[in-house]
């Protein structure tokens, strides 16, 4: 058998989660669609000692909108995200990403709280939480708090959960009106780990001038990156050709932090940066000028 | 001493109930356990494709899943896909196996099983796929024989079939 033994229990509620992550957290791992864990155990380079099965907690399994935020319950499975209404609707930038998320068979069994909680720098879902100032709310015995996208991704494969918490439900706040938006990344073939990729939100008001921006980039450092000073160089300007290049510079240049692997040279991977930068900029640019939701 | 644990589900429409242990991977236990050979296992880590199966009547890698929580759970292998058509495994094979014979998408065959079993639901979903669909929907099946032009063409002539 590959991976090694361990107990494994199964429980159907979050109380009944947390009560074992009380007694067990730091030896406890909980599995969630298992579409980065289980290959990790099968290499036996993770060896919990007692496995906690998410998948009959039927309470995590949930997405609906109130007022206009969007709250879904870790344990939806990406697919829903790929396939609800309500994702191209309210959250345009979610769904074009969601294509992008590993390949069909493993959306169909993949969770968002499980990518959100695994943390792995490659991948999509954490990017596009951190664009769409997602809150995130973590659950233990003593509590429940909620974090922002921001705080929660703390390093490499590392969050800002103890070892007695769950990350229990995501809520998105809608998107601005007028509210340009574009996910691009360069991937070897589809569904495999982007060499890089970006997600980008442009505001605009009635004349045009950028109120807001975000660029967020994939596989460019520890964790999700944040390229604040890109955002600050849009901001107060009508996007032209210029503006688009400095903040592509700033971010490709200055803020992202890319290791480079046997698929990209770390300088390559700057160069999609700036690449992908300047093109998803000038489609959200496009984009903002109609309301999304009109 | 290790723990075992109870698995009834049902797999190609038949009740199987087994004690397993919780390590057990599904697509361990659908070859070593019920025979199902079928399935086959390549890289074991989700990457290949080749033990995809359907869950629930959705396409998943069963080497990512571990059997005990198929529990109470309805699983489709390839073996199953003959008789899901016509009723009776002696009456032939269903319309893509078909297509796939007619349109040589199989050289040694090691990845046609998954790849079936991807194509079943996304031509239930898709049953007038463009070309471009095709070889998303197949991105996560990896085959080492051939280039995926004949298999392309396969899932081309089978959608044809199954409309």
């Amino acid at each position: 058998m590959k991976p090694a033994p361990f107990e494994y229990k199964a429980p159907d509620s979050i109380e009944e989660t947390l009560t074992l992550l009380r007694a067990d957290g730091s030896d406890a791992k909980l599995l969630a669609g298992g579409q980065s864990l289980v290959p990790a155990m099968n290499f036996r380079v993770v060896q919990p000692g007692i496995l906690i099965d998410l998948n009959r907690v039927g309470e995590l399994n949930y997405l609906r909108q109130e007022n206009q935020d969007l709250r879904i319950g870790a344990m939806t499975r990406e697919r829903r995200l790929e396939f609800d209404p309500l994702i191209p609707k309210w959250f345009p930038l979610l769904a074009e990403a969601m294509p992008h998320v590993a390949h069909p068979q493993i959306r169909n069994r993949g969770t968002l709280g499980g990518s959100l909680a695994n943390a792995d720098p490659a991948a999509e879902l954490p990017v596009i939480m951190l664009a769409l100032e997602a809150r995130l709310k973590a659950c233990s015995a003593r509590g429940e708090r909620w974090v922002d996208a921001h705080d929660f991704f703390s390093g490499m494969f590392t969050t800002d959960l103890a070892p007695d918490e769950m990350l229990v439900e995501i809520l998105l706040p809608a998107m601005q009106p007028y509210t340009g938006w574009s996910f691009m990344e360069v991937a070897p073939r589809a569904g495999d780990y982007a060499l890089m990729g970006v997600a980008a939100l442009v505001t605009l008001d009635e004349n045009g001038v950028c109120k807001q921006a975000r660029l967020v980039y994939l596989n460019a450092g520890d964790g999700p990156v944040d390229a604040k000073d890109a955002a600050s160089i849009l901001k107060g300007q009508i996007p032209g050709d210029n503006t688009i290049e400095a903040a592509a510079d700033s971010a490709s240049q200055k803020e992202i932090n890319p290791f480079g692997n046997i698929h990209a040279s770390a300088d390559f991977q700057r160069h999609l940066a700036r690449v992908l930068t300047r093109k998803a900029l000038k489609q959200a640019v496009t984009r903002a000028s109609q309301d999304h939701l009109q | 001493m290790t723990q075992l644990h109870p698995v009834a589900l049902k797999v190609n429409e038949v009740s199987y109930q087994r004690q397993v242990e919780a390590r057990l991977l599904l697509s361990d236990f659908l070859r070593h356990e019920l025979g199902l050979t079928g399935t086959h296992v390549g890289c074991e880590h989700g990457v290949c494709g080749a033990c995809t199966i359907l869950f629930d009547g959705q396409s998943m890698r069963s080497c990512l899943i571990f059997a005990v929580q198929a529990n109470g759970h309805s699983i489709m292998t390839v073996e199953g896909l003959a008789s899901a058509h016509s009723g009776r495994m002696e009456e032939g094979l269903h319309p893509l196996q078909q297509a796939f014979w007619e349109a040589h998408g199989l050289q040694c065959g090691y990845c046609t099983p998954g790849i079936l079993m991807t194509m079943i639901p996304f031509l239930e979903q898709n049953p007038n796929p463009t070309e471009d669909e095709i070889r998303h929907a197949l991105s996560g099946n990896l085959c080492r024989c051939t280039g995926y032009q004949h298999i392309v063409d396969a899932v081309k002539l089978a959608a044809e079939k199954m409309r």
